[in-house]
Formats: C-alpha cells, structure tokens, sequence
C-alpha cells in the first residue's frame, strides 16, 4: 500500500490553505506533520480523508484514485483520529470501539466484528475498560479508545491530528510506542500532524515541514529538524544536539532582546486620591 | 479467542438488559390500555370492556358484545383514543430521539423545525378564517392546513441550513427562527380573529388532546407512524457514528448531510401527520429520549425504540389522567403530560447516577 499526494491544493473561501502538496508514504512508515499553528497541517489531513473535498487525482492509493472510491470503500482503508473527541450522549469503550466497524455492519454484529474489537482492545491495553463510559474516561485513556476505534477499521493508512497535544509524557511516549508497533507490525502508514518536534524527531521515519501551506522541508528527522530550518518556519533560534536515542533535541532557545517585560500594575485608586482629582 | 468470549459476555449481559427493560415497557402499556379502556365517562367497566373488545375482535368465539351503549362507547370512543394515544406519544418520542442524536443536542425535541407553530398556524387559518390548502370544512380542513404548514415549515429550514453546509447550528438555528416566524403570525391571527369562539377554539387546538379520536384517524395516523419509526431506526448506526462529530462520522464512511436530511424528512412526516389530529402535544418528545437514555444507554438501535414505548406509555397514561380527574370534563392532555411529567423527569435528573448527556 502506497498512499501518493499529488499537487494537492486547498482553499478555503478562495484563500489559499494549501498549495501543491506533494509527497508519498509507503506501507509501515510514520511519517509526521510538523509547523506553526496555521500552515495547513489539519487541513492536510482532512483533504487526504476527504473530509474536505479536493481536485481529481490528488490522492492515490496504489495508483487509485481516492476521489473515484465512495466514503464506506474509502473508510475501509484510511483510518482517522481527530484532534478533540467529545461524544455527546454516553457510549461504553465498546459502543464507540464498534463505531469503527461501522464501514463493514449492516445491522447486527458479526464474529469477525467481536474478535476484531477484541484484539484492538487488547491491542491498545484498554480491555478492562471495555464496559466503562467514554466521557468518564481521562483524557490518555479516550486517545486510546479513538485509536481503538479507527484501528478497528482495519485501516491500511491511519491519519492522526495532533494525537499527543493534550496528554501527559507517559501517555505521549504509550500512544507514540502503539503507532509505532502498529506500522511495524500490520505495514500500516501512519501520518500524524504533531507540534512537539522532539517527538516527531523520535518516533518518524520522515518528517514534513510545512510553512504557510507549502512544503518547506522533507525527509529524515536529520535532514529537516535543523536549526536553519527551524528558525526560517517557526521564527525560532534554536539549538539541535543528537539526544541519546541517536536522534536530533531541540532545544528552543530565548531571543536574545528578549527579558523580563515588567508589567506595571496601575496603582489603586484610593478614597484620598479620588479627592485630589 | 478467549478475549472474543469474554467481550462477547459482556456485550451480550447489557444487550439483555436493554431487551428486558424494552419488554417491561411494552408489558406496562399493556396494563395501562386494560385500565385505559375499563376506566372513564359512562358506565362500562372492566369485564364489559374486555368483552366487547374480544367480541369485536375474534367475531368467530361467539362472544355476546353486550347493549349498544357499551359497544359504542368501548369501541368508538375508548380504544381509538386510547390507540391514537400509543400512536402519538410514540411517533413523537421516536422523533425526538432521533433529532437529538442527529442534531447531538439534548435540548432539541421533536419540534425543534419550527413545525408546531407552523401547524398552529395552519390550523387556526382554517379554524378561524376557514382558509386552507384543500377544498372542504371544519375537521378536515385543520389537518390539511396544520400538515401543509409543518411541512413547509421544515422545507424553509432545510433550505435555509442548505446554503450553510447542513451545519447543525444552523438548522437549530433556523428551526427556531421559523418557529417565531410562524408563531408570531399565528399571534396576528388571534389577534385579528372577529370571533372569541375561534380564538377559544385555536387555543383549544394549540393545548393538544386526543379527544377527537376514531378509527378513521387511527387508521391514517397508524402506518406513517410506523412507516417513519421504522425508517427511523434504520439509521441508527449512522445517528450513532454522527453522536463522535461530523469529521469521525465522515471518516467512518457516512455522509452526515445525507443522514441529516433522511431524518429531517421522517420526523417532520412522523410529526406533521400526528400533530395535525391531536393538536400540539409537547414535552413528551423531550423527555422520553432522556428517560429511555438513563435507562438502556445511547445505542440508537435500542434508543429508538425505547424511547417510542416511553412516549407511547406516558402519553397513555396522561390522557388517562386527563380524562379521569375532573369527570365529566377533561383537562388537556398537554397540560397532564408536563404536571405529571415534569416532576417525574426532575426526579430521575436528580436522582441519576452518571451524566447522560454533556
């Protein structure tokens, strides 16, 4: 499986989010997302699920068309994990784990849907959690049960939206450690847009840098976590050392104008100065 | 594969609960029908109820029906009031669950596309003004007109949330919008009325009640209701993709605008074709989606149908209050459902264990 993104572009309400994307994943790569706030990372994501719907030929999946596909043939193959997951009436782990067989139900469960819910819960190590609440849950705990849900789609390519910004570093390293397995394991392609760079650094075969809707850098984590690239997208100095996994650190550094800006409180106003005025 | 079994157990333990507590429901508006049709005006009580009921049923047992003013006063008046009643109260809950998953909105109910002011207005057009979309009188007149106006009014909010993308915001928005559109016209037509009689009888219509029932209505009423709960819960597993937001739901291959406008149509049909016989009758449409929802979970394919047994059993049993407090008179069964209905809904929201919606 060999997902191909070619010259993609986006706009929304006719200003341009992303212009000619382009760039190719093979079976069992990670492959992440990085860039400032707004250079088009989550849109990316969505244009390639077709959440937001693009030119012909952009996307391909083994030389297929994606846009040819309809949404159900689609969901079989691209699994997604969006950045916030709020479930508005309450579901167990399983109901929602289910949702993710939703491309294959009918109407009633078959086997293969209880053993393939069954092993992505075991997979994920939430089996005890199958009969809790998901809005119960804390907030490691339901990104693992959306994981859940979109690997029970049996997904060949699995896009993630920033899928360790709100959890803590055990979580961050659990969550990152369970793509990993997964690529490796079921050749699966996983893209993810992720902000923490030292993450990205450890857990990408190559990273994609995006500035203001167009590819800035590509490639390894070496090639393109570099200092010159950094500060030209993020408006950043820092300092790059190879950490102790053999990966580049990034260490963000101060600009150099900048202290400590006092912030001057205006003084009250008492009943004597009121006179005064 | 012992996994697989034991998830199996589990998923199979809360399936039977949520088929026990179906079947308890459905087992209490059996009782509430049997005291339903032996209770009321007139003398007919239990024995001759169910007598008359067998005799006209099973023609074939020979049973005796008993005098003509028991017959009449069973078979032409109790059991069609007490069958629009099942009807009614569960086309309307059915609608309510389904917008409020669809819409993924506990505060929505089956109105909320501005179709009950929509069919007040059509009916007090015809009831006062005698104005309406099909030639004839009286009775006929008001269904047609408060049918006619629900539907159009779920026409305008689809078109309106149309050039919004379908946003759920959107055609709440809308719904409520339109809803004030047409209630503030049904106003002018009271306002203006040359009648106190038609502003009386508006009011009356606006207050909702069953007292109008037969066969005939019955017999319309009946296979939509059904038709539309059926088709209803034919979308379960896609409400329930929609409950995780329009982005999963897409990726889950399902088109939520599709989906959005599937169920647009059947509950505006559901409700148009009930309200446009019984008036407006509120509240249940809310709370039964809730009630069903703290007691078998939020699984659509259960949801529903619980929810239709809720709506059916508590409009049952309103309008038997209803009928029954202040004999010979009748107090609007709008009127019974949120005296009785309110504090009971407040009681299971207080007492709850665990949020049922956020």
């Amino acid at each position: 499986m060999k997902l191909v993104i070619n010259k993609l572009s986006f706009n929304y309400a006719s200003i341009p989010v992303l212009k000619d994307i382009e760039f190719a994943v093979n079976a069992g790569e990670i492959l992440s997302i990085v860039g400032p706030n707004g250079s088009g990372k989550s849109t990316l994501l969505r244009c390639i699920n077709r959440i937001l719907k693009t030119r012909q030929n952009t996307v391909l999946i083994d030389g297929k068309d994606v846009s040819k596909l309809n949404l159900r043939e689609l969901s079989k193959i691209m699994g997604y994990v969006p950045q916030a997951s709020a479930c508005t009436f309450p579901f167990t782990v399983f109901d929602v784990v289910l949702m993710g067989r939703k491309p294959y139900i009918h109407w009633s469960l078959s086997e293969r849907d209880y053993e393939i819910v069954a092993e992505t819960l075991d997979f994920l190590g939430i089996k005890e959690l199958a009969m809790r609440h998901f809005n119960e849950l804390s907030g490691g705990e339901q990104q693992k049960v959306i994981i859940a849900r979109a690997l029970a789609q049996e997904p060949q390519v699995l896009l993630l939206d920033e899928p360790t910004s709100s959890l803590d570093i055990k979580h961050q390293l659990e969550i990152l450690l369970i793509l990993k397995c997964l690529a490796q394991s079921k050749q699966c392609s996983v893209i993810m847009a992720i902000h923490d760079l030292n993450m990205a650094s450890r857990f990408s075969d190559r990273i994609l840098m995006l500035k203001k809707g167009c590819i800035f850098a590509a490639g390894t984590p070496e090639t393109v976590l570099t200092e010159a690239n950094i500060s030209a997208v993020y408006g950043v100095k820092a300092r790059v050392i190879n950490s102790v996994v053999d990966r580049p650190q990034i260490t963000p550094l101060l600009p150099e104008s900048a202290g400590i800006k006092q912030w001057k409180t205006p003084p009250a106003v008492t009943a004597k100065s009121e006179a005064i005025a | 594969m012992s996994n697989v079994a034991e998830l199996k157990k589990l998923y199979g333990a809360g399936k039977k609960r949520k088929i026990l507590a179906l079947t308890s429901i459905f087992l209490a508006i059996i009782g509430a029908v049997i005291v339903s049709v032996s209770l009321g005006a007139g003398s007919p009580r239990f024995n001759e109820a169910i007598q008359v009921i067998l005799a006209k049923l099973f023609p074939s047992l020979g049973i005796d029906p008993g005098p003509t003013v028991t017959q009449i006063i069973i078979w032409n008046l109790r059991l069609p009031r007490v069958i629009l009643a099942i009807i009614a109260g569960a086309g309307l809950a059915a609608s309510g669950a389904t917008m409020q998953g669809v819409l993924r909105n506990p505060l929505v109910s089956s109105y909320i596309l501005g179709i009950s002011a929509a069919a007040g207005f059509g009916a007090a057009l015809a009831i006062v003004f005698g104005v309406g979309v099909i030639e004839g009188y009286g009775h006929y007149l008001v269904i047609a007109n408060a049918f006619f106006f629900s539907v159009l009014a779920m026409i305008l909010v689809y078109f309106i949330a149309r050039i919004r993308a379908m946003s759920t915001e959107t055609v709440i928005l809308a719904g409520v919008a339109i809803g004030y559109l047409f209630s503030a016209m049904l106003s002018l037509i009271q306002y203006v009325a040359p009648e106190h009689e038609a502003v009386r009888a508006v009011v009356f219509w606006l207050m909702g009640g069953l007292n109008s029932a037969n066969w005939e209505s019955v017999q319309i009423v009946f296979p939509v209701v059904l038709v539309t709960i059926i088709l209803m819960v034919f979308q379960s597993w896609n409400i329930n993709v929609l409950s995780m937001g329009e982005d999963v739901a897409t990726s889950l291959g399902v088109n939520s605008k599709r989906v959005l406008t599937i169920t647009m149509i059947l509950e505006t049909l559901a409700t148009a074709t009930i309200i446009s016989f019984t008036g407006v009758i509120g509240f249940i449409c809310l709370i039964s989606p809730h009630i069903s929802r703290m007691l078998i979970g939020s699984d659509h394919r259960f949801l529903i149908p619980c929810s239709a047994l809720v709506g059916a059993c508590l409009l049952l049993c309103s309008d038997t209050v209803g009928r029954l407090v202040m004999q010979p008179a009748e107090l609007p069964v709008g009127i019974v459902t949120s005296l009785l209905g309110v504090p009971f809904f407040l009681y299971i929201l207080i007492s709850r264990r665990r949020q049922s919606w956020r």
